[in-house]
């Protein structure tokens, strides 16, 4: 009995963790474990979870893409002045479109040319930043008949009582998760992450991999900037600032390892959840809105550090 | 290595050398060039008044980029000196109505190096890697901003704090001379001392140095620490040029930085590096920005090119040295 307690504890330690927070919230607030309120959390994770999907691809691979953040910015505003220039689908088309040709930017930069890829996402960073302001001259964008346009549907809808977002993000991590585990290139993934030299002698063309992560992590921004556009029906300028922070906080906390070749949709699933719930329950039992930045650091290295400690068989390296 | 290098850059003629050092420093070539296009494109850009202005302009991520180059030599990575920086502000302004103006600035400088130390030793305690320590670290440290300020601005009530920093050695300002001195110093550590030829051996090759008797650890806080501190002398000083304390202060400043120090050829695997490139690459980035805002050009137009000058560097870089890197 102690010995499964054990196991379990070492295997699903983060689960058990975040469960304890959850039931230490849900006894001192009503609200908390509402389905209401759980929809509400799942809501505002929706497209940083979109995001993470598409970005854990490339951290499996033993990338980061920092890009995504300075990208959701710039997709958003396109989607939105796309809308009022062409329409809703067009708007869409578009908008998925250009976030997989600044995918396949970073993909051809990082994985065909072989750059180092924080400073190129960093590099991207920049200039898609630049490029925002450029696009937009700087002036804050909104959709002009935001009453009547079916294109609210992605952000304010709900689909048999769920809201369509949830769905949305829900149903993308399902897509991923498959993708990772049960097709070739799921695997190369992992293989390239693992141990990269390895896997180009074992006949993977690992560049390949790497370039069509970065397509996938720029396709989930463009999906996010749809539910985005949908749900503030406007763009400023700076909308996605900081978001590539998040997202990757998020799949570190889920147990993603920023090395490659370890982790899963699941665990970014999970991670990105604790944080909409973190910041959710401390909202909720009264403390001030950045006091969950403060315990998103603690949570942060005490749940990597039990993670890499439970790896390594001892806490300190 | 090291010796290696000073006795092949010996044996040739002085210009040899010269050409030697110049193409391991090749961002100061680089550097020139920009500084003669500038010049020849605004009649503004060569007057000492705007050299003076590109030196305190660029001092300030200048002196973060310092604590960031001796992390990056050791293979590391400290993202949180933004979010530091904005504290060290805060504190320095905040508390001056309670405990003075010079004590104020002490704590500053104080949760600078203990914030420092605190990042240091989880990674070299838990073996994380630095990117996540610091990721952390910089949300927390800016919530730690937010809720100390109560997410107002700080304003300082005696005025004669924003004098101290307004001491000019001719066209060069308190706050440029500081950078330039601490770089100096800095170089000094790294080429001179003990512990700036462990922070070469720590990064080439963590495991050897460790075999060699290196004391890793206590050297990665050591760095940590160094780096933090010099957050908090930034965000001092800023605190001193401006007069307030935001709680934004320095946000993605640490991204800046990083594109300094890496635009001077200092590597992010580690083991290469020195101060000489990073000034060459906080000034080149410095007049980059100046001379653009001389030209008139509108402000997404910098954004792109430094963004197109950092990807270009490192296609150059891999270009002229055949070393890939991921």
């Amino acid at each position: 009995m102690q010995d499964a307690l054990k196991g379990l504890l070492r295997r699903h330690g983060l689960i058990v963790a975040f469960m304890v927070f959850l039931a230490g919230v849900a006894l001192n607030t009503d609200a908390f474990l509402s389905a209401g309120n759980i929809l509400d959390v799942l809501r505002q994770v929706s497209i940083t979870g979109m995001m993470a999907v598409g970005v854990t691809f490339v951290v499996l691979t033993g990338r980061l893409d920092l890009s995504v953040g300075s990208m959701l910015t710039l997709l958003t505003v396109i989607v939105v002045d796309q809308h009022n220039q062409s329409g809703p689908l067009m708007a869409m088309i578009i908008t998925l479109a250009a976030g997989c040709a600044l995918g396949a930017i970073n993909g051809v930069l990082v994985g065909y040319i072989g750059l180092n890829s924080l400073i190129v996402t960093l590099a991207m960073l920049s200039f898609l930043q630049g490029l925002v302001l450029f696009y937009s001259g700087g002036s804050n964008v909104n959709i002009t008949n935001a009453q009547d346009t079916w294109f609210a549907v992605f952000g304010r809808a709900s689909l048999f009582g769920i809201p369509v977002p949830v769905v949305m993000f829900l149903a993308a991590a399902a897509v991923a998760a498959f993708v990772l585990k049960f097709t070739t290139f799921g695997r190369q993934i992992y293989g390239v992450g693992g141990n990269e030299t390895a896997s180009v002698f074992s006949g993977i063309d690992s560049r390949r991999a790497v370039f069509w992560t970065y397509v996938i992590s720029g396709l989930t921004t463009g999906l996010a900037a749809i539910i985005m556009g949908s749900r503030v029906m406007g763009a400023q300028n700076t909308i996605g600032q900081g978001y590539e922070l998040t997202v990757l906080a998020g799949i570190i906390l889920g147990g993603t390892s920023l090395l490659g070749g370890s982790g899963s949709i699941g665990r970014t699933v999970l991670g990105i959840a604790m944080l909409g719930f973190i910041q959710n329950g401390l909202l909720l039992l009264g403390f001030p809105y950045y006091v969950q930045w403060l315990v998103t650091w603690a949570v942060i290295i005490i749940a990597v550090w039990i993670d890499l400690g439970a790896k390594r068989g001892r806490i300190f390296a | 290595m090291t010796d290696a290098t000073t006795t092949s850059s010996q044996s040739t003629s002085p210009f040899g050398s010269v050409i030697q050092w110049l193409l391991r420093n090749h961002i100061w070539v680089f550097l020139a060039l920009t500084i003669v296009v500038f010049s020849l494109a605004s009649p503004y850009f060569l007057t000492v008044k705007n050299m003076s202005n590109i030196l305190t302009q660029g001092a300030f991520i200048g002196i973060l980029a310092i604590g960031m180059t001796m992390v990056m030599i050791d293979g590391e990575i400290d993202l949180s000196v933004g979010a530091i920086l904005a504290l060290a502000c805060a504190l320095s302004i905040g508390l001056q109505p309670v405990i003075g103006s010079w004590p104020a600035v002490f704590v500053g400088l104080l949760s600078g190096a203990a914030l420092g130390f605190v990042n240091g030793t989880l990674v070299a305690l838990s073996g994380m890697h630095s990117f996540i320590v610091t990721l952390g670290a910089l949300i927390g440290i800016r919530g730690l901003v937010f809720v100390y300020t109560g997410e107002n601005a700080l304003m300082v009530e005696d005025f004669a704090y924003t004098e101290i920093a307004e001491v000019y050695l001719g066209p060069l300002s308190l706050t440029a001379m500081l950078f330039i001195a601490l770089a100096l110093f800095f170089q000094w550590i790294l080429s001179s001392t003990r512990h700036g030829r462990e922070t070469y051996a720590v990064g080439d090759n963590i495991e050897a140095a460790h075999d060699a008797g290196i004391n890793v650890k206590r050297h990665k806080i050591i760095n940590f620490t160094l780096c933090g501190t010099l957050a908090a002398v930034c965000g001092i000083l800023l605190s001193m040029r401006l007069g307030t304390a935001e709680p934004n202060a320095g946000k993605v400043w640490e991204l800046w930085t990083i594109i300094a120090v890496v635009l001077g050829g200092t590597r992010l695997q580690g083991g290469y590096g020195s101060m000489w490139m990073t000034i060459g690459g906080v000034f080149t980035l410095a007049v980059l920005r100046n001379g653009l805002r001389l030209l008139n050009t509108p402000n997404y137009v910098e954004l792109m090119v430094m963004g197109a000058v950092l990807i270009l560097a490192l296609v150059l870089d891999k270009a002229l040295n055949h070393r890939g890197d991921h």
